[in-house]
């Protein structure tokens, strides 16, 4: 007995001196990561602690922890309001749309540039391509309100061709249009990047068999090229379905005028103007927190069938 | 490989797929050219000739010399360059020096570090709480640490940071243990020397991103004199207001024009420090991704 708690004194001085020794050490390293550590929890983990005002009454007052418990409160009155069914609806609809257009774009690109013979053509293209992406988003989207406005670029191009001129952005009928063909516009080339990367990983030996055996280059594309970038293509996927509730808001918010609310409107938009205009706290970080539960669920079940049928998957 | 000859659909292929290319290039250069001309273009001249415009029509700087004359213009640009040259600064440090201790072999809190910043890769705690902590606990609202300390490290960067210190030799760090270096020492005199492409490339990333950056901004600032240059763009470029502007001009219909092209010569004014960069930093940004890519 009395030898058990002795070795177990001292293995127990010998983890206290091993952390003594640790941090003697590595001192250094330690003073290091301080400001490293405290970015984090101060920037990262506070807020994610802050996520439990969602089933609280937030007040300024008595803080955080002090504030009382109201448990599903937040979470019924925006199942129940309006914005719910006008904001899911809004999301679902720009995102899938985001989804179907800017999706297979920079691939079908990634893929049209590697056809491509000159190498200056090609990098000159690929080059232009990223420029959109540089540009900031106020930028962007003042020359979108621009161009697609009364006498604008684009409106008065339209009307050349036999349409109308008019104010396009502000039209609850094309705005989601242009949100995602400007999307498209702007991540084209940038997006593209890792399929490129992932066809220069394409074995060659393979496209030398190939031609050998006859296949030209329709026959090489899809028996060699497809299959070679088919598991970034389905891992892209994958992660873009996990943000299918995430429509950037940035983008929404400089783009949307009072007319257009009701068609432009997402859950993202809704959740600042809640709690940064409305001082609405409490109910603004539970529609927030919905939107990242719904994507984290989307996530997994992408994951999980996409391991299933192609044994490709994220984690 | 033998070159083979081309068949007729092959070459009709390649004509059609080199006019999509230039297509692309066209509508991706295209508009940010038609802003630069309209910018210098004569506003009488301009009214008359909407649609596609090739080459300025008339010179005429005025447009320039309004949005110079705006107060709003310079204090924003103040206001940017500072955070972008602070920012940038302390954002390149702390990410070096996050991604050294991730590096350290022998270094006890190594993995508890590394997972803690991954995790926020994948998980925040989303817009509002990320606002009350630093406007309500920290207090930083309208001050200009909140335009930066928020988004100070990017551990996607931090990782691709990572990837380069971990390419180093290890001999040439047991060399300089040897010689009696520290920790401190090798960080500052071997590995960030060793490293000066990749700390090109971070703050190029920091810098174009505090550049852009105006939601921050818009969420903390409340004080025009304290907005940076992307909200004082907003502000002209979208609530569409350039009353603020100095025009000289009498008549209604030339106040429009100069209006345009006011927006036009701001918009240039804001992104030609990117312009005239562009050509430089896109491959590194190109490279970043990769490195990305191959880690995640």
């Amino acid at each position: 007995m009395n030898r058990v708690i002795e070795q177990k004194v001292k293995k127990e001085k010998r983890l206290s001196e091993r952390i003594l020794i640790e941090f003697k050490k590595n001192k250094y390293l330690y003073m290091l990561s301080i400001p490293i550590f405290l970015y984090f929890i101060l920037f990262k983990y506070l807020p994610m602690f802050g996520l439990t005002l969602a089933f609280k009454d937030y007040n300024i007052m008595r803080g955080v922890a002090g504030s009382e418990w109201v448990g599903l409160k937040y979470f019924k009155e925006f199942f129940s309001s309006v914005y719910f069914g006008r904001t899911l609806l809004n999301t679902l609809i720009i995102s899938i749309m985001d989804i179907a257009v800017g999706f297979p774009m920079p691939i079908i690109f990634a893929l049209l540039l590697n056809e491509l013979r000159g190498k200056y053509f090609k990098k000159f293209v690929q080059t232009a391509s990223y420029l959109p992406h540089f540009i900031s988003m106020v930028v962007i989207c003042g020359m979108i309100t621009d161009f697609f406005s009364t006498d604008g670029l684009i409106s008065t191009l339209i009307s050349k061709v036999g349409g109308e001129n008019m104010n396009y952005v502000g039209d609850p009928a094309y705005f989601r249009q242009i949100f995602v063909g400007t999307n498209a516009w702007q991540q084209l080339g940038w997006n593209s990047i890792i399929y490129i990367a992932a066809l220069a990983g394409v074995d060659r030996e393979l496209y030398e068999a190939a031609t050998v055996d006859g296949a030209g280059r329709w026959r090489q594309l899809i028996h060699v090229t497809l299959p070679g970038i088919s598991g970034t293509i389905i891992i892209m996927l994958i992660m873009r379905l996990g943000q299918v509730l995430s429509v950037g808001y940035e983008k929404i918010i400089l783009l949307y005028t009072p007319q257009t609310y009701d068609v432009a409107d997402v859950i993202s938009s809704y959740t600042y103007r809640a709690g940064i205009i409305n001082n609405r706290y409490s109910y603004s970080i539970s529609v927030g927190m919905f939107q990242s539960v719904i994507n984290v669920i989307i996530l997994l079940t992408a994951n999980t069938i996409s391991k299933k049928v192609t044994e490709t998957s994220l984690f | 490989m033998v070159k083979q000859k081309k068949s007729p659909g092959e070459h009709c292929f390649d004509i059609i797929n080199i006019l999509i290319m230039i297509g692309i290039a066209v509508i991706t250069i295209y508009p940010i050219y038609y802003v630069a001309v309209c910018s210098i273009s004569d506003g009488n001249q301009l009214i008359g000739a909407r649609g596609l415009i090739l080459r300025p029509l008339g010179l005429d700087w005025s447009a320039y010399k309004a949005v110079f004359s705006n107060p709003n213009i310079f204090s924003g640009y103040r206001i940017t360059l500072t955070v972008v040259v602070i920012g940038t600064t302390l954002s390149v440090l702390t990410t070096a020096i996050g991604a050294f201790l991730i590096t350290r072999k022998d270094f006890a809190a190594k993995r508890v570090l590394s997972y803690m910043m991954v995790f926020t890769m994948y998980f925040t705690g989303g817009m509002i709480p990320t606002y009350l902590v630093v406007n309500n606990f920290l207090h930083l609202g309208d001050k200009l640490a909140a335009l930066i300390l928020p988004t100070m490290i990017s551990v996607y960067n931090l990782i691709i940071m990572k990837a380069n210190f971990e390419s180093i030799p290890d001999s040439i760090e047991e060399a300089a243990k040897i010689d009696g270096a520290n920790d401190i020492v090798i960080l500052f005199r071997i590995i960030l020397p060793l490293s000066l492409s990749v700390i090109a490339v971070m703050v190029l990333f920091y810098g174009v991103s505090y550049w852009n950056s105006w939601f921050q901004a818009m969420m903390y600032m409340h004080d025009r004199s304290e907005y940076p240059l992307q909200l004082i763009l907003r502000e002209i470029l979208i609530s569409n207001d350039t009353s603020s502007m100095g025009t000289t001009s009498s008549a209604a219909g030339d106040q429009y024009m100069i209006g345009e092209s006011i927006k036009y010569a701001t918009i240039m004014v804001a992104t030609l420090p990117i312009l005239c960069l562009y050509p430089f930093i896109q491959k590194y940004f190109v490279k970043g991704v990769m490195v990305g890519a191959v880690k995640g």
